[in-house]
């Protein structure tokens, strides 16, 4: 590691730049590659969950909120998917271009600094977290499990969500020694995310403490959102949502381009 | 470490750059380069001056601080301190300005597993800026270049070490670049795919660009290069032309004893007491012996002195060569074995 104190390193704003669309790009080519099994394989799994519970438990939970536990769930599992998305690619595929492939390194040979890297995986990490999500949107249409139009809001809040998700994951991905490490992020941070964030019931059934909790994490925030444009609800403090998603977006890049520059640039 | 007898120690010349040809414009001008590394300087003060067009060969055994100069001066690495400038660009603080008219061949090949070779210039072009059509204009000239216009849709996966040498190296032309930075090129390749990539390097030198290397192989410094540094514990203990740095170091003619002959000679193959010193009479005509491992190495000024005097002792069966940098190599860095 640098020789730097962190503090120092965390003090400076990465560097803006377009350049980080090659990065971008270069990830758009590999998945067109093998856009068809990436497709069926990531959607797969969320809509396995979205069927099995919302048939096998929706038949026992009944009505959830005004609305049929299916429904209830489908928007819930359209913003998980979201997160295990851009979780994964921007843990286990950008950790393997950062070691194993040297793919970073070849890019900061070229004229790219690690900041337009650091940028290109969150932003490639957060396409693909729309691409997940929004077949689970189109799934959930033909099921009728959406109710109006203003739905089609879901795919921009979805790509920030996205942004939202990889920057957290990157922040892991830059510090890690190895890929057994990502392990403590999915039993410390997802897991506990994915069950406390509204995605398979309201948080109004928690405790008030857990509850409180829950509005630290960003996933319950993107459900809050999410959840009433596609059953045709009103969101309260629309914009505190979207804050709290942006300031992650924000505070996770700086910090996650900051670890990188710094595990990077020795 | 053996002891260097009958000849006086030849001075290091540090810092001292040879003769830099003033005309040229400067391509990489480096002041007291220094980069620390948990309190140890593995770079330690190195001035440089490279003008545009030579062949420069950073030269030095393993851990000596060639890498880290050579991405210190790519602004890959910050230095400690020191002042540099590449290209005329300032470096670290406009190292992004500067590598957009340099390329790099790093020491691990990074190609992209992802992708084809064709894909793989297309994508790295990218990186530099350089649009998709104007990749693909220049491709079929840098797939010849590579020697691989007949696996331009292979996998990266099914090249051997010397394609994807080669494919690096054209990876690292597709912005046209002034300036080529190569660490150690053709490390872990076979005497084919060496003499190659010594071909490429010879055309790109001949086309004009300056050309930074490291290696630890001295036959490359000696063929391609105007110029080399030697740099040992990260400071430049000498910097000529290959030719001059061995007649300032090291005597014109060797003479090596191999294997038995050698073991022979220095009295290890039977314990006779009296062999110790048998190759003294040599010492005594002035000649200097180096033992070197399981070779003798006797160096001389005039060549038939040391083959007469050779001769008249050991007898046939040595081998005669004119010194090499490897000779000077060894006497400016020592011996001893570095990891």
């Amino acid at each position: 590691m640098s020789d730097r104190p962190l503090s120092q390193d965390l003090r400076e704003a990465p560097q803006l730049s377009t350049r980080f669309v090659a990065v971008w790009l270069r990830n758009l080519r590999v998945w067109r590659k093998l856009m068809l099994p990436s497709i069926l394989g990531n959607f797969g799994e969320p809509l396995l969950y979205l069927l099995a519970l919302g048939y096998g438990l929706g038949q026992f939970v009944g009505e959830v909120e005004n609305m049929s536990y299916m429904m209830f769930l489908a928007s819930g599992i359209v913003c998980s998917a979201a997160m295990t998305g851009a979780t994964f690619e921007a843990l286990y595929s950008a950790y393997t271009r950062l070691t194993q492939q040297q793919t970073w390194a070849a890019m900061l040979a070229a004229p790219m600094n690690v900041d337009d890297v650091v940028l290109g995986e969150i932003v490639w990490a957060g396409t693909k977290a729309l691409i997940n999500s929004s077949a689970i949107v189109l799934v959930a249409a033909l099921l009728g499990l959406v109710r109006g139009p203003e739905a089609l809001l879901v795919f921009p809040i979805i790509l920030l969500a996205g942004l939202a998700f990889a920057g957290i994951a990157m922040i892991v991905t830059a510090i890690s020694p190895s890929y057994d490490f990502f392990l403590y992020y999915f039993t410390l941070v997802m897991t506990p995310m994915l069950l406390l964030s509204g995605v398979f019931f309201p948080l109004s059934s928690l405790p008030d403490v857990v509850g409180i909790g829950a509005q630290f994490l960003p996933l319950a925030h993107v459900v809050m959102l999410v959840r009433p444009l596609m059953t045709g609800g009103t969101i309260d403090a629309p914009l505190l949502h979207l804050a709290v998603i942006l300031v992650y977006i924000v505070g996770t890049y700086w910090i996650s381009a900051a670890l990188a520059r710094r595990r990077l640039i020795r | 470490m053996a002891g260097q007898p009958a000849h006086p120690p030849v001075p290091a010349t540090g810092g001292d750059e040879g003769a830099v040809a003033t005309d040229r414009p400067l391509a990489v001008v480096a002041r007291g380069l220094t980069r620390r590394y948990g309190g140890r300087n593995v770079v330690d003060g190195i001035d440089l001056t490279i003008p545009a067009g030579e062949c420069f060969a950073l030269l030095g055994p393993n851990g000596a601080g060639k890498t880290t100069t050579l991405r210190m001066l790519l602004g890959l690495t910050p230095p400690s301190s020191g002042d540099v400038t590449v290209l005329g660009e300032p470096i670290p603080e406009r190292g992004r300005a500067m590598r957009e008219r340099a390329g790099i061949v790093p020491q691990f090949d990074n190609l992209d597993p992802d992708f084809s070779v064709r894909e793989n210039l297309v994508t790295y072009g990218a990186y530099y800026g350089v649009r998709r059509r104007d990749v693909e204009a220049r491709m079929d000239e840098l797939l010849r270049f590579a020697e691989l216009t007949e696996r331009a849709n292979d996998a990266i996966d099914g090249l051997s070490g010397g394609m994807k040498r080669r494919l690096t190296l054209a990876r690292a032309l597709v912005n046209d670049p002034e300036l080529l930075a190569l660490d150690e090129p053709s490390t872990g390749l076979d005497p084919q795919a060496r003499q190659h990539i010594w071909e490429r390097l010879h055309t790109l030198r001949r086309q004009g660009r300056t050309l930074l290397l490291t290696t630890h192989y001295m036959e490359e410094a000696e063929r391609l290069c105007d110029r080399a540094a030697i740099i040992d514990h990260g400071r430049i203990v000498a910097c000529d032309s290959p030719r001059r740095l061995i007649e300032a170091h090291i005597e014109p003619h060797v003479v090596e004893l191999r294997g038995d002959l050698a073991m022979h000679w220095l009295g290890r193959l039977a314990p006779h007491a009296e062999h110790d010193n048998a190759l003294a009479p040599l010492a005594d005509a002035g000649l200097r012996v180096e033992p070197v491992g399981e070779t003798v190495l006797i160096y001389g000024q005039q060549r038939d002195h040391l083959l007469d005097e050779v001769e008249a002792l050991v007898g046939p069966g040595y081998l005669y060569r004119p010194a090499s940098l490897e000779d000077v190599f060894l006497r400016l860095t020592g011996r001893e074995l570095r990891d």
